[in-house]
């Protein structure tokens, strides 16, 4: 029974007052500004962000080391990242990411790799930084084909005073101006992963950028062509499917940030003609950054489905000249035919089904297209970590009425679901199961569910099989409870 | 055109295509600025060198690959383990997405967790607000009968006083004044998840058997017949809990388990999401101060919780995790005499079994070299399990054992035949034990996921059978302690060395004479 908008959206708005009853008066006053019914027209989606969780609700938000470290650090390839701090953080967030990458790990690469400082009490009492010093030579001498190390700082080292910056000058002078790059993303800092994103830009911005010497690699030659991925972290090797598109049409894709990523990609990205986008939350502070600097401009794009994608690679083609064009039209001609097969093998499968996604930063909005490619329509949509300059991009991608949630609890999230009973839920390894139980399909849209690329023509591929095997799987027809239980 | 709608390829063939290898090959040679494949590969084969392992063993600061986590992920654990308990961890928020997430990665089953989610501005002022307002949220929205709370690094760090909010957090209305709030201060950087089982443990028992943070006169013990067990840290916990109870079922005795959260991560999917299911009850623990005894079955999961229990005149059996015949023997022996029971015929015949079936099996893993790490507990348990295969535990490495672990560990070896070689490594990681794979080869490894990295680089087949498996499924469904578990440990390190024995006798007519069809 399809309802017509006005209706759906008085239905979501008495959704949501009705699930404001289950907190304290005061606090029902504070969620009730994240969450909303978009209004067609409106230049965003009505919604506070970027504001501190409620305490004790079950928020699905990392912190800011999880920003830095697990998103924009962590899969720069040819450099050590210390977690410094106790084991914990480390740990937790060791290869989880599935950040794909090329190397040989423990001797040029280690991105699958946990290196700690292992903090004990006698360091918290007296200080890490002496001990942080040894860990450096200790770095130096066991993997010494690393091209810089970071220093990715866990809550107490801001709280007990540790100096990393003047560690990391005195260590990167006695080396001869080796790359050492304190980050003070202590997991306390802001309020989500999002400051940690920021964080870590800074710290490239500062200690990479201002710190290199333009000359440092003569033998590179500068095209018209080149460009450098943006926030694209490639998780199951999203960056490359994606970099195949633009060198197909064209472009010399100089550096990519930071997926399978190295420290000269990094250093020789000021040289590019343009700087292409992809996550635009957790990286649209170097992009300004190298805009304002170096003059390059940038431009976000969208590699999530053949609709997303024509589009970016035209807008991405449109900076260049002709050439370029006509390699963009050439290259969405070519992938047409493949696209167009997957659509008719999957779009009967999946068209008129009802989707909810909650994500992070971006793909509450990146993959809404890619989705409708195939028929399937967004009911509901929210993220961890936007902010109001995202919820202002999600206009662009969701419908009057769609059902809006920022910062959504554990409670929230649930009472939303059983109520709207939609036929596939995207999030993550933390909502997963919950909805499974409930005997609603499920894919995790932070890692892929250990699938992917998702992006690019290739990626389309494995996206569109993969919301059908969710969704077609016949293990829902045995979820809703035992046949006996159903007579009467 | 690698994709093709007939045959879609994902990650493990698509970048085997030509077209990507070639942008592989592009994006090195012009854009990395590597160091050459020869220096790569020097540097490769240095890492194998007993030159190598030196510089490595000489470490003093840097902590690589390390097999341990952090004291709050073992509070959740234990918090997991009481009915309709919700885990409250004071701190930063990002801890606990992490905790969640390593959980449910394991169990491949949702974990409910909430944080006070302290910022800026808690650091610097203290977080009894967010204690105040979140135990009021958590109460409000979660309606948990008990709410037990953990810390992080970061309340530990600034000092936040758990007993002094919690009461505030009472006075100010957040909860009902005799609402069960235990707690424990559990830093991340002392020992690590074990000890904050450990501590949390211990914090339920306080709360209950000491008047209930002032609400009631402290319990009063009345010893009567039954026994308590404790499980410890358990990456099994699903099966190994199922068995437990089986066993104490078929003793006929009564036996309370302190921290059960063997059904909270096995709920069915029918429809329903349990948030909370199954758990010891706040009853079995009150009642559980008047046992005659209490087994914990991981001594260094339970160091201050057993010294607690002896102040309260328990009798104590403290146990290293004993798995396979004698140490399932160990345990029946003790539950036999603590009650007074027989040991079941039922048991005594599935122990025939479990005999049995080694003496089917053992020669395969007669002298087969072991290399293996993980919680110390569980160490000294497989270590004597594999020397009751005639197997050799050849390095026995513990990043979160101490000293005295591995005094007990050396014992063990010492005192058979197949332990003269043994090796212990107290306080050593991934990356030690990566030097010892390299300089003192063994046939296979026993680890958890992370051990495949070790798998790759030295070629040692990987028995996962340690916390956290993430790359298998269902492997916690299972028990592997008592004589069924026997059964389940038997069959994983013969699973492992069939595969590899066949995966290196079948290339056609040159290894394949030895491709027998009767192992």
């Amino acid at each position: 029974m399809s309802m017509t908008v006005e209706e759906r959206k008085a239905a979501n708005k008495a959704l949501i007052d009705e699930v404001l009853k289950a907190y304290p008066d005061k606090m029902a006053k504070k969620r009730a500004k994240h969450l909303n019914a978009y209004e067609e027209g409106r230049p965003d989606c009505g919604v506070k962000s970027n504001i501190k969780s409620l305490p004790g609700v079950m928020t699905i938000r990392g912190c800011a080391y999880a920003g830095s470290k697990g998103v924009v650090w962590g899969p720069i390839k040819d450099m050590v990242h210390i977690s410094h701090g106790p084991v914990g953080c480390g740990q937790y967030s060791w290869a989880s990411r599935r950040n794909y990458y090329i190397g040989i790990t423990g001797v040029d690469s280690f991105g699958t790799m946990q290196f700690t400082s292992d903090f004990q009490e006698k360091d918290i009492v007296f200080g890490g930084d002496k001990k942080l010093e040894k860990i450096i030579d200790e770095i130096e001498q066991l993997f010494p084909l690393n091209k810089g190390i970071s220093i990715q700082s866990e809550c107490p080292i801001g709280l007990i005073g540790d100096d990393i910056e003047a560690v990391s000058k005195k260590k990167s002078k006695e080396m001869g101006g080796k790359t050492i790059i304190p980050v003070r993303c202590e997991g306390f800092r802001g309020v989500s992963q999002s400051l940690g994103h920021h964080i870590a830009n800074d710290a490239i911005r500062d200690w990479v950028f201002d710190k290199t010497d333009p000359a440092k690699y003569p033998e590179f030659v500068s095209t018209p062509y080149d460009v450098a991925i943006i926030g694209d972290y490639n998780i199951g090797g999203d960056a490359w499917s994606s970099r195949i598109l633009l060198e197909e049409i064209g472009l010399r894709v100089i550096a990519q940030w930071s997926g399978d990523g190295t420290i000269a990609e990094l250093e020789n990205t000021p040289k590019a003609k343009l700087n292409v986008l992809h996550c635009y939350r957790s990286m649209n502070y170097i992009s300004r950054h190298m805009e304002e600097k170096y003059g390059i401009p940038w431009v976000e794009y969208n590699f999530f489905g053949p609709t997303q994608i024509e589009k970016s690679l035209r807008e991405i083609a449109s900076h260049f000249d002709d050439t370029i064009k006509a390699n963009a039209e050439r290259v969405i001609a070519k992938y047409r035919p493949m696209v167009d097969a997957v659509i008719a093998k999957y779009k009967p499968r999946l068209d008129g089904k009802k989707v909810m996604l909650y994500v992070g930063g971006l793909r509450p909005r990146h993959v809404i297209g890619a989705y409708e490619d195939l028929g399937m329509e967004i009911c509901g949509t929210g993220y961890e970590f936007a902010h109001n300059d995202d919820y202002q991009r999600t206009t662009h991608y969701i419908k009057d009425g769609t059902l809006i949630y920022d910062d959504v609890t554990g409670y929230e999230f649930e009472k939303f679901v059983e109520r709207v009973q939609p036929d596939l839920i995207g999030s993550g390894i933390k909502e997963k199961y919950v909805f499974q139980k409930m005997g609603l399909p499920f894919r995790q849209m932070h890692s892929w569910d250990y699938s992917g690329p998702y992006h690019g023509y290739d990626g389309f591929a494995i996206f569109a099989r993969d919301m059908d095997i969710a969704i077609s799987s016949p293990v829902w027809g045995l979820a809703k409870g035992a046949p006996w239980k159903k007579a009467a | 055109m690698p994709q093709n709608a007939d045959k879609i390829i994902d990650h493990e063939l698509l970048f085997r295509e030509p077209e990507y290898q070639k942008l592989f090959a592009d994006k090195k040679s012009n854009f990395e600025y590597k160091h050459a494949d020869v220096r790569i590969e020097e540097i490769r084969n240095w890492t194998k060198t007993p030159e190598y392992r030196e510089k490595n063993f000489a470490r003093e600061a840097l902590t690589v690959n390390p097999a341990k986590a952090c004291q709050p992920l073992g509070a959740v654990f234990v918090a997991n383990g009481f009915a309709k308990t919700l885990p409250f961890v004071h701190g930063s928020q990002g801890c606990v997405a992490y905790y969640r997430s390593h959980f449910s990665r394991h169990f491949k089953e949702p974990t409910s967790c909430v944080s006070s989610s302290m910022t800026e501005d808690a650091a610097v002022f203290g977080g009894l607000t967010n204690m105040v307002d979140g135990l009021a949220n958590s109460f409000n929205l979660y309606k948990p009968d008990m709410i037990a709370v953990s810390t992080t690094c970061m309340a530990e760090v600034i000092g936040d006083d758990l007993n002094a909010f919690i009461k505030t957090a009472k006075e100010k209305g957040s909860i009902p004044a005799d609402f069960d709030v235990p707690f424990a201060h559990t830093p991340a950087f002392v020992g690590s998840h074990v000890t904050g089982y450990d501590n949390a443990l211990l914090g339920v028992l306080q709360h209950f058997w000491e008047g209930k943070a002032g609400v009631t006169a402290p319990l009063e013990r009345v010893p009567d017949e039954s026994i308590n067990f404790i499980g410890g840290f358990d990456g099994f916990v699903v099966g190994n809990l199922k068995e437990i109870k089986r066993i104490f079922a078929l003793f006929g005795v009564e036996a309370t388990i302190l921290c059960d959260p063997s059904e909270v991560w096995n709920t069915p999917t029918d429809g329903e999401f349990r948030m909370f299911s199954g758990g010891t009850t706040k009853a079995e623990v009150e009642r559980a101060l008047h046992a005659k005894a209490t087994i914990v079955f991981q001594e260094f999961s339970s160091e201050k919780t057993a010294k607690y229990l002896r102040e309260k005149g328990h009798e104590v059996v403290v146990l290293n995790a004993p798995v396979g015949v004698g140490g399932t023997d160990e345990l029946l022996m003790a539950i036999s005499r603590l009650t007074g029971k027989p040991v079941p015929a039922e048991l005594e015949l599935e122990r025939g079994q479990l005999v049995d079936a080694i003496a089917d099996s053992q020669a395969h893993l007669h002298g087969k070299k072991y290399a293996l790490y993980g919680d110390p507990d569980q160490l000294i348990g497989y270590t004597k399990f594999l020397l009751e295969l005639g197997a050799e535990p050849t390095h026995v490495l513990s990043t979160n054992g101490n000293e005295d672990w591995a005094e007990k560990v050396r014992a063990v070896l010492a005192a058979s035949p197949y332990g003269q070689d043994g090796k212990v490594y107290p306080k050593r990681d991934l990356w030690h034990l990566r030097s010892l794979l390299f300089t003192e080869p063994v046939d296979f490894l026993i680890g958890n996921t992370y051990g495949k990295y070790l798998e790759r680089d030295a070629g040692t087949p990987l028995v996962r059978l340690v916390f956290p498996i993430f790359d298998r499924h269902h492997y916690h469904r299972y028990p592997t302690w008592g004589y069924e578990g026997g059964m389940r440990l038997l069959t994983m390190l013969l699973d492992e060395y069939f595969e590899k024995l066949d995966a290196n006798t079948n290339i056609p007519g040159k290894t394949d004479i030895s491709f027998d069809i009767i192992r």
